[in-house]
Order: C-alpha cells, then structure tokens, then sequence
C-alpha cells in the first residue's frame, strides 16, 4: 500500500468515526453526590428496563466539586446534590432552569469494619486505641461538613482533629475507612447500608447535632432542551424511585422519622 | 506572609520535606542500581529495568491503590509493622515518602544510567589497576566524572515528586502538616472555590518547576559541550 493511498484510507477512517459521533444524540449526563453512589445506580437499573433506548450516563463526586465543574462548563444535564445549597448557588449564577428542589433527607452514621459500632458514640472517638477517624473533605463535601458539625456539637472536634484523615468525597471516605486504615469512618447512611458495607453494622449520629443534610436536585441550563433529562428528574419524584431510595436510609421530602 | 495562609505555608512545608527526603533516598539507591544496570552484564538487567520504569506507564491511581492496600493494616506490609508494635504506613508521612521513592525512581535511575554508560568501564578499570578501593575510585573517579547527572538526577527527582498527585491522594488522607502537600491543597482549594488560594500557590508552583526545567537543561547543555 502506498503512503498516499494509507492517508486516504486513514481520512476516510476517521470521516466515518466523526459522522457516527455526529450521529450519536448526547446521552443525558447527570452529576450526582457520592452518598447516591448505590441508590442511583439501582434507580437507573429500573429505568433503563422500563425505557430501553434510554442513553444516561452518571458522574459521582463530591457536591462542592460538581457545582466547581458546572460553573466550568462541565456538560451535566441533572445535578443530584447531598446539599441543595449548591444547586442554589449554580441558580444565582443563572445556570439552572429549574427551581432547586429537595429529593431526600440524608443522615450520617458512624461505621467500622473492625469494631462493633453498636457500642460506640462520638464521645468514644477520643480513646487512643482509636488512632485514624475518616470524614469527609469539610469544605467541598457536604457529608463532611456534617460530620464536622457533629463532632463539634459533641464537643470533640478539638481532640480528634489529630487523628483525621479526609476523603475526596464520602465514597472515597468509605473506602477508607473499609480497607481499615482508618478504624473508624463517618460516612452516609447510604452507603453503610449497601450489602458489602451493612455487614458490620453501623451507628445512627444524632441528627440534632448538626444542619439537616437537605439534599437538592436542579437541571441546569445545558439539560433544558433535553427531554429525557426532564423525563428522568420526573421519574425521581415516583413510587419506584422512592422505594430503592428508603432502603438506603434516605427520608422522602416532608417525611418524618418512622 | 506572600498572602499566603499559615495552612498554605504547612502545606508548602509538608511538600518541601517529602521532595527533600525522597532525593536524598533516591539518590543512594539509585546510584548503585543505575551502576549496576549501566556496567552489568546479567540477564535480569532488563527485567530490572522494565520494574524501575514501569511509574513512568502505569497510572497514579494503581500504584497508589496497591500501596494502599500493601501498606495497610491488612497488607503484607502494614501487617509486618503492626505485628512488631509499629503503625502501618497509611495515611503517613512516611507512607506517601515510601510512595514518592517508588514514583520518582526511573527520574533518579535514568539519569545516572545514562552518565555511567557514557563513562564506559575503562577510567574505574584504570584506576582499580592503580590501587584505588571501592570508595576511592566512586570519590575520585566515577563521581567526577559523573557530577552532571547526579546533578540532574536530583533536580528531576525532586521536581517530579513536587507534582505527585494521584497516588497521595490514593494513600494520604490529606491530613494537614502530614500528607497534605501542595497538589492537594490546590485541589481543595478549587473544589471548595477558593480560587485567589489557588491561583497563587498554582503560579508558584508553575515558576518553580520552569526554573528547575531550566537548570537541568543548561546543565546538559554545558555537559555535551564538555564532551565535545
């Protein structure tokens, strides 16, 4: 094969793949905090069977990460937040093109793979035998400004200090604190109630020790003329949505503590 | 100071003293290994070779997350230290130091493999005939000689080390005055929106690393134009 006839065949490769993705619609992205890492998934599991051609791709980090990359021109469509706070702040900036809504109430909850939780409250997390506490990145990670507030409420915050380690998000936090280099972990509900995680137990933090973990939903600007980014949004507010969504601990808006 | 807050300036600390501590490590490692793999004849030379440079192909986030696991409680390491009374090492200075050697090795390595062949075998074998020992013939010989890329060695090493990121984020935990360096730093800073923060210690870093950059290369410059 000559060289001039292997660029022609390259050009027209590449001819081939650009018109296919010019071809392909964009799938819907959405933005979601680390907390929704089991719940959403199993929500799209559903979904997708119940619309097959449905093409949507989910993106977790942590909230105060995700509103940095949307106010960067990151291409989400729907931004699930651990903290309506954010998505307030992208509406600000007009960056939204629905009211910030509450999709659910989190909770945090300390968790171990190698102690008994059941028998532990934050006062404990100042014995020394207890040498490393995970929690998540305060100032961009809602669940860490929680854990934060929690600890300081519980008049700790001071003597642990030394022993924190911090997660990017509260995923990266779990794992932490699951490969048991830190002993102890304060992590999302959400997570501690996935099956790999719910073996060892876990232990609900008190949640008048801290703000509400109000978590919020918003379409950005990029979503509005995405019909299936709306039809999706609308799906969250279901029965089916809402079901997977208590059994990873989180409260419906407006529902009270059974 | 700078405008500069005192967690920026113990950031800045924390990532000096690891980049500091890994060259000098590196530095007496390597220069036996990079010897080794420049003069020996064993076969297991370019398995050797392939194990140092495989940082420079293989993602942060694999090294950093074997090393998580290896030098954890329940790893092979972690374990060791722990059963002997000792912490394991994640989440540690000394965990992201051990990490950092392993990074930056082929930076170290390369170099100096590069001098010691250019160096050929004939002026140790000289001065071996003339009565020189070991140490003797490294002091007056081969380091001479050599000067340039340790040299360069050094300031790749430290340089190198001073843009880690992925794997401390793996293994560090970010804890402030521990395993919080710089590139950690800048990052929460633009994730929690402090962008003033970290544009300035961004340019900082941006300016340090031309001026390193710089050094090595007019060093090599001045090193062909010797051997001209």
């Amino acid at each position: 094969m000559s060289f001039l006839r292997m660029i022609r065949w390259i050009a027209a490769c590449a001819a081939l793949l650009l018109a296919s993705t010019l071809q392909a619609s964009e799938p819907v992205r959405i933005a979601a905090a680390s907390d929704l890492r089991y719940a959403l998934d199993e929500i799209l599991a559903v979904y997708r069977q119940a619309h097959p051609d449905a093409a949507i791709d989910v993106i977790y980090g942590s909230s105060g990460k995700m509103t940095t990359q949307i106010i960067n021109g990151a291409p989400y469509d729907i931004f699930f937040s651990a903290d309506i706070a954010f998505p307030r702040q992208l509406q600000e900036r007009g960056m939204t093109v629905t009211e910030p809504a509450v999709y659910a109430l989190g909770r945090i909850v300390l968790w171990s793979n190698s102690l008994d939780t059941s028998q532990l409250s934050l006062a404990d997390l100042t014995d020394p035998r207890i040498r490393r506490i995970a929690i998540a990145q305060p100032s961009h990670a809602p669940y860490g400004q929680r854990a934060q507030e929690a600890l300081q409420a519980a008049g700790v915050w001071e003597a642990v200090q030394p022993k924190l380690v911090f997660g990017e998000n509260i995923a990266h936090t779990a794992q932490m604190t699951q490969s048991g280099a830190a002993q102890v972990g304060i992590i999302a509900l959400s997570l501690a109630r996935f099956p790999d995680l719910a073996r060892h137990g876990y232990t609900l933090i008190d949640d008048a020790l801290h703000n509400p973990l109000t978590q919020g939903y918003v379409v950005t600007r990029r979503g509005a003329d995405k019909p299936a980014a709306l039809e999706f949004a609308e799906f969250m507010a279901t029965g089916p949505a809402h079901e997977i969504m208590r059994r990873y601990g989180f409260l419906m808006p407006g529902e009270q503590e059974p | 100071m700078l405008g500069l807050s005192p967690a920026d300036w113990q950031a800045i600390e924390v990532t000096l003293r690891l980049c500091l501590y890994t060259t000098l490590i590196l530095l007496v490692i390597a220069t036996p290994l990079a010897w080794w793999l420049a003069q020996g004849r064993s076969r297991t030379r370019v398995v050797v070779q392939a194990i140092v440079a495989l940082p420079l192909v293989l993602p942060p986030t694999v090294l950093g997350f074997y090393l998580l696991v290896t030098l954890g409680p329940h790893g092979f390491v972690g374990r060791t230290l722990e059963n002997m009374g000792l912490e394991h090492l994640a989440f540690s200075f000394e965990g992201i130091l051990f990490a950092s050697v392993l990074y930056s090795m082929p930076f170290a390595v390369q170099p100096l493999c590069e001098a010691f062949s250019n160096l050929g075998r004939r002026p140790v074998e000289v001065a071996g005939s003339l009565g020189a020992g070991a140490l003797d013939r490294f002091r007056s010989v081969i380091f001479p000689l050599t000067r340039g890329g340790f040299v360069v060695a050094a300031t790749l090493t430290f340089a190198h080390t001073l843009g880690e990121f992925g794997v401390i984020l793996m293994l560090g935990g970010s804890i402030p005055g521990e395993t919080k360096v710089l590139s950690i730093l800048i990052y929460d800073h633009t994730e929690a929106m402090n962008y003033a923060a970290a544009h300035r210690l961004s340019l900082m870093l941006l300016i340090f690393a031309f001026i390193t950059l710089f050094i090595v290369y007019s060093i090599n410059r001045r090193f062909q134009v010797a051997r001209a």
